[in-house]
């Protein structure tokens, strides 16, 4: 109960944070004075962003395993969680080496890159963090220090994820769709 | 009225007192504490360090603009002294006070052991006090290595372009960038576990209607620094790619815009204002009721104006901006909600008169501040609604005027009100009176130094002079104003002497208190002074808004009534 008012309280403050980086990611959409222009050179992240919303899914199925008692079911959907994760994490990363070094756009070229790096870097480092969690937590799993009463944490590291998955709706439609 | 208590059992089982322990140990005792008592003490002794530091750069601020073409320091350190000055009192003297009081009472008032998450408690004061050292660190290492230090000189809003690479050479802006940017995650752990404590820790019977008003301000407080620190974050980490990586967030020569750094510093700056009075409004809505012997006028009033106060601040930013120019629509937009913001805060000056009205008034030294704070309150507002009306801004905008009427809300309501919670609540801290003569004399020094100072100083803003300028010609007609204003620190500087000295001389030489010195009503009182680490042995039933006038007259409870 605590843990859950808690993390809601940790969701409202970064959510304060992402809502300024949106709002200058609109504002300056379109007003860089230099290419490239993300018409030019963003793709949508089709593949990676399945991976981060199904491991959402993969995350509750986990929490209904470890409600249930079962801990091996819980290590094998938080593993699958885990690799979601970083599979989105290596795909960013894939796409801001082409965008660098293919289409010379960096976090100084124009103002698009500054709002676009920050912004999804700034989410990328909330799924490192996550991701960081969930590994301590595998680990945790693997030696077997995780059991059934540790449902209600477990619970609240899975807000975090949700809304780690939920900022990514918000940030892939500004930057992909809205301001093309 | 100390001898008007032994009415109530005591509900805990007092202590034994320790022997004397060795001073390492009891040093290392207070560094790794968890216990929300000592950490607010330590928030509160941290800010009132900061206020003196704060204080000091005022001094010689107004030293400075005694008389006109005065040379007494550099126009260098001019400008460091008041971005020193307002990022120290809001951040750091402001802020771990009212942090500190919120930490000390709030699990007291709802019958808790502690707060939500102890550690957490900590680790938030430990950064904000981090956030500190960074910022005067400056004074050392503000060049890096290549010369003497030097400290922020930004002014504590620190618009954009000034901060650009090209205009703020060194590190001092970083200084400030960083220390901020730490303090600010301190405060977030505070805000989330005030509001936690609140939400979940509350003891038997205590529901979110029989809260005392001061845990109510104060879990508003929290949730104004949950969803108000964030943009200063956001702001501050734009500033640091502008500086270190090369963005153009406020980079005006690539498309970037220096007035959005306007909007996001004021979209917390404005919601922080009030993160700092609504606790202060606290003090005064638990000490006015003791002080009258009557119960809080408009109780359910006073809450909803609170809940108001802390919707309608988020969305009043921008009449800090009124002098850049913006559109119509964005003006009457915010001349209007600025103006809405009057109404609760009327309505509260107006509950705290009803609950003096008619009362058996005692002027004790916490009474006389918060009367006071109330008087001061009125003028405060009426001030900023002369400056929530556009033109009247355009006029007074950034004049010495604006420096008078936020002042007036910052000292006048905000340090009164953490004056008269000092003298209320430092028998619970410590179990020790305060002097009253003592505490008589702070109080009319200080009030005179306020007024001599604030009411004077919005006389040359009215005549022009504008703030932040380093000296001034004579035959501006400013000169002789300004050295009364100067006059008026002498008197206040004074007042806290008094002040610090009782606090001293209290602790050691004070008259003891007993539980429950004031004849009050909330849980607090309850247990000894100073309470044992748990608290509470038992915790305390909650049937009413006032428990412990319950508990001391059951033939007449208030529960019948409520």
């Amino acid at each position: 109960m605590r843990g859950k008012v808690g993390m809601w309280c940790l969701i409202v403050a970064e959510s304060s944070i992402f809502c300024i980086f949106v709002v200058a990611y609109l504002y300056y959409a379109g007003k860089s004075v230099s290419g490239p222009t993300p018409a030019q050179v963003l793709h949508v992240p089709i593949f990676a962003s399945i991976c981060l919303f199904s491991s959402s899914l993969t995350i509750v199925l986990s929490e209904k395993a470890i409600h249930r008692g079962n801990i091996k079911q819980f290590g094998i959907f938080w593993f699958l969680t885990l690799a979601l994760g970083v599979i989105f994490l290596v795909e960013t990363g894939i796409e801001w080496h082409r965008l660098i070094y293919n289409e010379g756009l960096t976090i100084s070229t124009n103002l698009f890159g500054t709002t676009y790096y920050s912004l999804v870097g700034l989410h990328a480092f909330h799924v490192t963090v996550g991701a960081i969690g969930l590994t301590i937590i595998l680990l945790f799993t693997l030696f077997g220090a995780v059991k059934m009463e540790h449902a209600g944490r477990i619970g609240v590291f899975a807000m975090y994820w949700h809304f780690v998955d939920a900022i990514w709706v918000v940030v892939l439609s500004v930057v992909y769709f809205i301001a093309r | 009225m100390a001898e008007a208590q032994p009415i109530v059992p005591p509900l805990v089982i007092t202590p034994e007192r320790e022997g004397s322990r060795p001073i390492v140990q009891v040093l290392h005792d207070w560094i790794v504490t968890v216990d929300h008592k000592r950490l607010g003490i330590m928030y509160f002794c941290y800010g009132i360090l900061a206020l003196v530091i704060g204080g000091i750069e005022a001094s010689i601020m107004r030293a400075q603009l005694a008389v006109a073409n005065n040379h007494l320091v550099s126009p260098e350190t001019f400008n460091q002294m008041f971005t020193m000055h307002g990022t120290t009192m809001i951040f750091f003297a402001a802020m771990p006070i009212v942090f500190g009081i919120a930490n000390y009472l709030t699990p007291l008032m709802i019958g808790a052991r502690d707060m939500a998450f102890p550690r957490l408690n900590a680790w938030g004061f430990w950064m904000t006090a981090l956030g500190g050292i960074i910022l005067y660190f400056s004074f050392v290492g503000g060049f890096g290595l290549y010369g003497a230090g030097s400290a922020p000189d930004v002014g504590w809003f620190a618009y954009a372009p000034l901060t650009s690479p090209a205009f703020s050479v060194g590190h001092s802006t970083d200084y400030w960038t960083i220390g901020l940017l730490i303090s600010g995650f301190g405060s977030i752990a505070t805000g989330l576990n005030i509001m936690t404590t609140v939400l979940c820790m509350r003891g038997p019977g205590m529901k979110l209607g029989r809260m005392p008003m001061l845990v109510w301000l104060n879990s508003v407080m929290a949730f104004l620094v949950l969803v108000a620190i964030g943009p200063l974050t956001a702001a501050q980490l734009m500033l640091l790619i502008d500086r270190y990586l090369g963005g153009h967030f406020f980079d005006t020569q690539a498309g970037g815009s220096a007035v959005i750094w306007m909007h996001f510093f004021w979209i917390f700056g404005h919601p922080e204002v009030y993160i700092l009075v609504l606790p202060a409004f606290g003090i005064l809505s638990e000490v006015i009721p003791v002080f009258s012997r009557k119960p809080i006028f408009g109780y359910n009033i006073m809450v909803a104006a609170t809940i108001a106060i802390g919707f309608i601040s988020l969305s009043v930013w921008a009449h800090h901006m009124f002098t850049v120019g913006m559109t119509s629509y964005a003006n009457a937009f915010f001349v209007a909600s600025t103006a809405a913001i009057a109404v609760p805060t009327g309505i509260k000056i107006f509950n705290w008169i009803g609950t003096m009205w008619g009362g058996k008034i005692t002027f004790t030294t916490p009474m006389l501040f918060s009367v006071a704070a109330v008087a001061q309150m009125l003028i405060a507002g009426l001030t900023g609604i002369m400056l929530a009306s556009a033109p009247f801004d355009w006029q007074l905008g950034n004049s010495y005027f604006v420096i008078a009427h936020f002042h007036y809300v910052i000292l006048g309501v905000i340090v009164f009100g953490v004056f008269a919670a000092s003298y209320y609540w430092y028998p619970k801290v410590t179990g020790r009176m305060m002097s009253e003569t003592l505490g008589k004399c702070h109080f009319w020094l200080f009030l005179i130094g306020f007024h001599v100072t604030f009411d004077f100083m919005h006389v040359p803003g009215l005549l022009g002079m504008p703030r932040r300028i380093y000296t001034y010609e004579a035959s501006r007609g400013w000169e002789g104003w300004n050295l009364i204003v100067s006059i008026g620190v002498i008197f206040q500087a004074l007042g806290v002497l008094f002040w610090v000295f009782n606090v001293l001389k209290s602790y050691f030489k004070g008259k003891i208190a007993g539980n429950d010195p004031w004849d009050a009503w909330t849980l607090e009182w309850s247990t000894t002074s100073p309470p044992p680490d748990y608290n509470y042995a038992e915790l305390p039933v909650v049937r009413s808004r006032r428990p412990l006038w319950d508990l001391k007259h059951p033939e007449d409870p208030d529960w019948k009534y409520e």
